[in-house]
């Protein structure tokens, strides 16, 4: 993996070596250190037997150090990937299926998170037992619990709900 | 979109507050004109924190409006002692009653609140959040004394968890006004009030420690208690109380038209010798809760849609 040197899109040969899983999604250019929210916001812990490969601190051509990471046998779904977003602005999500990228998307944040973070205010009611989904408004540096508004722009992936 | 809630003070524009604040000068001034309006409309009071005064002017509003009301009765009683969620609660009460009144500890509580019910429901505060009926009463009392427009107002106290202040921040950025925040420096305003106020384009923030350098260039000065139990040691509570206490040496560099308010109750923030000076504003500021609740109320248990333009259903 540490011959994985980053290029802009449209070198396949390049795509293939990033992607030699079978079938899944790789998860590339995630900021040096977040591989591990990353599964976390996955719901990824091993548990389920999931092939999951992790590369750390990988040296890149945009970011400097970037994060891989790589999921056999599952392609996100549109709501894991807005998650995604926010701790991994930059990522690129590659679905593979029998060896080839299919698809390459970037992410994109979306306006609204729901019932995937924990607001961070105690005083909060989304916090306090009650049967409410979390809502949280994307702004441009950070999120907004919708019930209370307090604003969260540091850190955001403590906050997944796990 | 019309609004069936009343949850923050945000949701109001410019022309919303403006019909508020007229149809509540109309109805103080002859209040029997809409004495049998809402005959038969049960209101339910529900106050998850005691505040007598606020209850009170809700009722009182009510009933003279020809309604009456309901209340949940006190916390220690109710089923909430029990461990219901308030998510249950309203919907229990909510087949009693046309209309709900809630005040909760917990910030966001009248948002969810509002997510589980079709009556109307308002917000007569939410932890540190908002309390947009006060707001209302507030803007009245400033219309009443100082104008809305070219206004410069002090906001001293307790801002980080003032509520009422929180409110009438948002509100007073419909209007030309600038808006002075005086306070310890660990009692200012929080940040996401800040951030929202510089959203709204507010005409102009400031933040001060102190009242001194501002006294003189204020139309109105809203005074909020500093509760001795927000400072973690007395000696710091000690060396700040002092500087936010209006006495009659303090006005002495304040305009001879300054208006004084406060939302109530004081402790020792205001001295007594205020009261009987043309400054003082809060009684008459208390007083005006019942006439803006009864326009509030009646606006929103008519189906005009009044509140915040078109009707969405
Ligand atoms: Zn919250």
């Amino acid at each position: 993996m540490s011959d994985d040197h980053d290029h802009h899109d449209g070198n396949d040969e390049h795509e293939l070596r990033v992607s030699k899983i079978r079938d899944g999604t790789v998860i590339d250019h995630v900021r040096g250190g977040q591989a591990l929210n990353v599964l976390a916001i996955l719901g990824i812990d091993g548990s389920d037997g999931e092939e999951v490969s992790v590369g750390m601190n990988v040296p890149s051509d945009r970011l400097a150090r970037k994060d891989i990471v790589k999921v056999e046998g599952r392609e996100l779904s549109q709501d894991e990937v807005d998650v995604l977003s926010l701790i991994a602005p930059d990522a690129t999500i590659n679905i593979v299926r029998n060896f080839d990228v299919v698809e390459k998307h970037r992410v994109e944040r979306p306006d609204v998170v729901e019932g995937v973070l924990s607001c961070p205010n105690a005083g909060c009611i989304t916090t306090s037992g009650e049967p409410v989904t979390s809502r949280f408004t994307v702004l441009e540096d950070g999120v907004r619990c919708d019930y209370c508004g307090t604003i969260v722009r540091e850190e955001i992936a403590s906050l997944i709900d796990t | 979109m019309r609004h069936d809630h009343l949850i923050t003070s945000k949701q109001f524009s410019r022309a919303d507050i403006e019909t508020i604040l007229d149809y509540a000068a109309e109805i103080d001034d002859d209040p029997s004109a809409v004495a049998d309006r809402h005959a038969g409309t049960l209101l339910g009071l529900l106050f998850f924190e005691p505040s007598t005064r606020t209850k009170m002017s809700f009722e009182t509003a009510m009933k003279r409006l020809g309604g009456d009301v309901v209340d949940m009765g006190s916390i220690e009683s109710s089923s909430v002692k029990k461990g219901e969620t308030l998510a249950d609660t309203v919907r229990v009460i909510e087949g009693y009653a046309d209309a709900l009144v809630l005040r909760h500890p917990k910030e966001g509580s009248a948002t969810m609140a509002s997510e589980f019910v079709d009556v109307p429901l308002v917000n007569a505060g939410d932890g540190a959040g908002q309390h947009p009926t006060q707001t209302m009463l507030d803007l009245y009392t400033i219309r009443e004394n100082a104008g809305l427009d070219d206004l410069t107002i002090g906001i001293m106290g307790d801002l980080k968890y003032g509520r009422t202040v929180h409110s009438l921040a948002y509100a007073l950025t419909n209007f030309d006004a600038h808006q002075h925040f005086i306070s310890p420096e660990s009692l200012q305003l929080p940040r996401e009030v800040v951030y929202d106020l510089h959203q709204q384009d507010a005409p102009g923030i400031r933040e001060h420690d102190s009242l001194e350098e501002i006294l003189p260039s204020l139309d109105v000065l809203y005074v909020t208690r500093i509760q001795r139990e927000r400072f973690p040691d007395e000696n710091e509570y000690q060396k700040v109380a002092g500087e936010y206490q209006i006495d009659a040496e303090t006005l002495e560099a304040a305009s001879d038209d300054l208006t004084i308010m406060h939302p109530l109750p004081r402790v020792d923030e205001i001295a007594p010798e205020i009261d009987e000076t043309e400054h003082a504003a809060y009684f008459e500021q208390a007083h005006n809760g019942v006439p803006v609740r009864m326009a509030l109320l009646d606006l929103l248990l008519s189906d005009e849609a009044v509140l915040g333009g078109d009707d969405d259903e």
